[in-house]
């Protein structure tokens, strides 16, 4: 059996293994051809699919996240910039205040020193007024008081020291009595 | 090693007969085991990728990355890394390609099946035929016809009379080695890796029937069988790898403008 195969393949009949067979052709190209469209049509555009989405995810998440460090640099920027504003402005407004706050306490003061002088001067005036309305009824209630007494006086004895001393108590007396 | 076994009790040796199976339904010869075999992988690839691609997920299944890695395998280091920028045109061929010999060359090795379909040599020749009809084809298309011919009969920057000698070895090349070796190559590794597992199994078998010496030999060659077994698998690996990456260089090579 041995020889027999031997003398076969030497003989390149079918035994030869380099010999293509028409029907294992033709079925080697027909599956074949049917493996590539079922691969190229299904799987091929799915795998792409796949491929392109996870491509996708990756540097649409890195873009995203790159995008959103630019908003959020800009709007600390932004921030910065309105906080040394507002500190400058708030510098303004206290310089202002202060200046306003001095003018303020200047004012006051010249108007209380007016005022007081104002006052001092009333009361001078009015004591003044007062003195020489004094001094005007003295002068006049002292005349008066003095024609009185000397009218008693010499009305009474006014050689008795006692009787003396007794009109003149009595002139008081009577002073107070008609007040 | 034949007249030696045969000498004893008439140990049939695996030969080429071995590769020439019977029609399974009467004489009709599309109903062999090969033909039987192609048709499967078929099938078992086409519903393995369908299954794997059909969600596209983001975040792949454990199915769908297995198929992935296969297809970026293919994609990413035989057709991007050896065609360039075009590459995205050749994928489905390639990927075909790939699969389709893997699967052809490990039924090789899978219980039951046993039988890489490779190793019927029409079928190389078919795939063979593929690939030279599309990179003649693409470098027509790229380069146009005249001026291809002429690049491969006159490769540019050679002494004159060096053309006597080279002109023939390039058409040869192109045209008659290139096609013949890429499909002789996957036969004749799949043949003989075929004829090896034979020998050491139908071998060992044979020796258990032997006189009480022979019998205690028998294991080695079983275990000898099963190691080439492992062996075989890289084989099968390889060829389907070095048959696919042969193809996008010849294409790479027809796109490739003047040197």
């Amino acid at each position: 059996m041995a020889i027999r195969t031997l003398s076969n393949f030497a003989a390149g009949e079918a035994a030869n293994p380099l010999i293509p067979h028409t029907a294992e052709l033709i079925v080697g190209f027909i599956a074949f051809s049917l493996l590539f469209l079922v691969l190229r049509s299904k799987v091929v555009p799915m795998f792409e699919k796949a491929f392109a989405e996870r491509t996708d995810a990756i540097s649409g998440g890195i873009e995203r996240a790159e995008k959103a460090q630019r908003e959020a640099e800009i709007a600390l920027a932004k921030y910065t910039s309105q906080l040394s504003d507002a500190q400058g402005e708030a510098q303004k407004i206290r310089e202002e205040a202060r200046v306003q706050g001095a003018g303020i306490i200047e004012d006051l003061r010249t108007k209380a020193q007016e005022e007081a002088a104002r006052i001092t001067a009333a009361a001078v005036a009015s004591i003044e007024a007062e003195r020489q309305q004094a001094i005007t009824s003295l002068r006049n209630e002292v005349g008066t008081l003095a024609t009185e007494l000397a009218s008693k006086i010499v009305g009474e004895a006014l050689d008795d020291q006692v009787r003396q001393s007794r009109i003149v108590d009595r002139f008081i007396a009577d002073l107070e009595k008609s007040k | 090693m034949s007249l030696l076994l045969s000498g004893e009790e008439g140990f049939t040796p695996p030969s080429t007969a071995d590769f020439n199976l019977p029609p399974v339904f009467g004489d009709n010869p599309y109903t062999t085991k090969p033909i039987f075999l192609v048709f499967l992988s078929v099938i078992v690839v086409s519903t393995f990728f369908i299954a794997a691609s059909r969600k596209a997920l983001v975040m792949p299944t454990k199915l769908q990355f297995a198929g992935e890695s296969i297809y970026a395998f293919v994609r990413n280091d035989l057709a991007r890394d050896v065609i360039g920028h075009e590459f995205m045109r050749f994928v489905p061929y390639l990927f075909t390609l790939f699969t389709f010999i893997l699967t052809n060359n490990i039924f090789g090795i899978v219980p039951l099946l046993q039988f890489p379909t490779m190793s019927r040599v029409s079928f190389p020749y078919v795939l063979a035929i593929f690939t030279f009809v599309i990179f003649h084809y693409v470098a027509i298309k790229h380069k146009g016809i005249l001026p291809y011919l002429k690049e491969i009969m006159f490769m540019p920057g050679v002494p004159k009379p060096v053309y006597i000698l080279l002109t023939p070895i390039e058409l040869a090349t192109y045209f008659v080695v290139r096609p013949l070796t890429l499909s002789l190559r996957l036969f004749a590794n799949m043949f003989a890796g075929h004829l090896l597992l034979l020998v050491f199994i139908l071998g060992g078998d044979h020796l258990l029937k032997g006189v009480i010496g022979l019998k205690l030999v028998s294991p080695f060659a079983f275990a000898f069988g099963i190691g080439l077994t492992f062996f075989e698998f890289m084989v099968q690996c390889l060829q389907a790898y070095i048959f696919t990456l042969l193809t996008a260089l010849y294409i790479a090579g027809a796109l490739a403008d003047e040197h």
